[in-house]
């Protein structure tokens, strides 16, 4: 593991390692995307949708949550193509990783709603405020502060789970690294090297999520 | 008609059953060394003093913030065959067992430390006045209380536990994902794919949801 060639040969191939970082990268950010979007929308509507509606996000959330990613990501893959979806693997993982921690985040935003005190709404409503503008004016600003740090930790989540495309060849850092370890085996320096770079993007967020979150917590009890 | 034409029903069962009791098996033990060694680390890292203070915080900072998978491929490739004159039996479950204790103890032990941190202080300061010993007031007076708050989010990781077992599949352990996947190629038409991953899906979810509902049973906080 520790042999000086590996190292030399590892880092001689290094924009291998980098291509793989960035496309990480952007699909992380894509996916985020759709997080965020999934997540405030289901949120919403599990707060205050009809009934019909709130079933469904509740399955929707049930589902996708207890579910192995592998396996959403695996039926993807095997079935649309069979019904006549092409998709690259590339597309498919930001949706699939959009849609699984679009789930988390769902039930995160939902929570986040219901600790902002009734009172602000009904304070919103007697103020002849729409429901919507009250929403998105009043209870969605004090929300998103309460659900800022289980957010964070989800973007870690979702960065790491992002790894699941090495699965369908989907060209990220696993992806790329784990075929150069088989190409040159050199396993030990490719795993290290790997490690880091998702710690260098991983750790910066996990330490703000933990930050914010001992800051909230200090506040909370002053 | 029958759906999955080249088999039958129960012979397709079966085999799926046989990778869940893989994935349980694998699961069920990294879940236990996890939460002995999640709670060892959760707590020195809460009140250590010193080395082993820093040594459980680098150990938890690093690996929670990579993926499971890095440890899967990692210790698959990199775990020596024999230890001394012994050989590993079944080193392919062995390494994944391992990877997934190394991971799941470094999230169970930030569980632990969330649970200790969310007891007052003055519980522990009560508690010196009064004559204990750190240990003491650990074992007898905060452990109780961080219980609850600790319980539903630890069952809630074994869920996940569970759930990540499917990337074992990467590295060829016949469990769950695995198994369905080896099905999956004798297949031609679309409905019999979805249906099978309809029906690992259902295995998971099943497990999964029945995990949950105890635990929320269980460990209701008193209202």
């Amino acid at each position: 593991m520790f042999r000086l060639w590996m190292w030399q040969e590892l880092f001689a191939h290094f924009d291998i390692f980098l291509s793989g970082f960035a496309k990480t990268i952007l699909i992380s950010v894509l996916a985020l995307l759709l997080t965020f979007a999934i997540g405030i929308l289901v949120g919403l509507l599990r707060v205050s949708g009809k009934k019909a509606v709130k079933t469904i996000c509740q399955g929707y959330i049930s589902f996708f949550q207890n579910t192995p990613l592998v396996v959403q990501v695996f039926f993807f893959y095997n079935v649309l193509p069979r019904l006549g979806i092409m998709l690259s693997p590339f597309i498919l993982g930001c949706i699939s990783l959009g849609l699984y921690t679009g789930a988390f985040a769902a039930s995160i935003v939902e929570a986040a709603i219901q600790a902002v005190p009734i009172g602000q709404m009904e304070a919103a409503a007697s103020q002849g405020f729409p429901f919507l503008t009250a929403m998105r004016l009043i209870i969605l600003p004090q929300a998103l502060k309460i659900a800022m740090p289980p957010m964070a930790n989800q973007s870690v989540n979702l960065i790491k789970n992002s790894s699941v495309l090495a699965l369908i060849a989907g060209g990220e850092l696993m992806y790329r690294s784990d075929s150069f370890a088989a190409d040159a085996s050199i396993y030990g320096p490719t795993f290290i090297v790997v490690g880091v770079l998702y710690l260098i993007i991983c750790l910066p967020l996990s330490t703000y999520a933990r930050n914010m979150e001992e800051r909230l917590k200090k506040g909370a009890a002053k | 008609m029958n759906l999955f034409s080249p088999y039958t029903l129960p012979e397709v069962l079966i085999f799926l059953l046989k990778g869940l009791r893989m994935t349980l098996f694998i699961a069920g033990i990294s879940i236990g060394l996890s939460f002995v060694f999640g709670a060892i680390l959760g707590i020195g890292r809460q009140m250590g003093k010193g080395i082993f203070h820093k040594i459980c915080a680098l150990y938890i900072e690093c690996v929670r913030n990579m993926p499971l998978l890095l440890y899967i491929l990692a210790f698959r490739f990199t775990m020596p065959t024999y230890i001394g004159n012994y050989k590993i039996q079944n080193k392919p479950v062995a390494s994944a067992i391992l990877a997934m204790t190394v991971f799941t103890s470094a999230m169970v032990a930030e569980i632990i430390r969330g649970g200790l941190n969310s007891i007052p202080k003055g519980q522990w300061e009560a508690a010196a006045s009064q004559g204990f010993t750190r240990s003491q007031t650990l074992i007898h007076i905060i452990l109780p209380q961080a219980v609850r708050n600790i319980l539903v989010p630890m069952v809630g990781q074994f869920v996940t536990c569970i759930k990540d077992t499917s990337f074992c599949a990467v590295v060829g352990i016949g469990e769950l994902m695995m198994n369905t996947t080896i099905i999956m190629g004798k297949f031609k038409f679309a409905d019999q794919v979805i249906v099978l991953y309809a029906i690992t899906a259902f295995i998971y979810y099943l497990i999964n949801i029945l995990l949950m509902h105890v635990s929320q049973r269980l460990f209701k906080k008193p209202c």
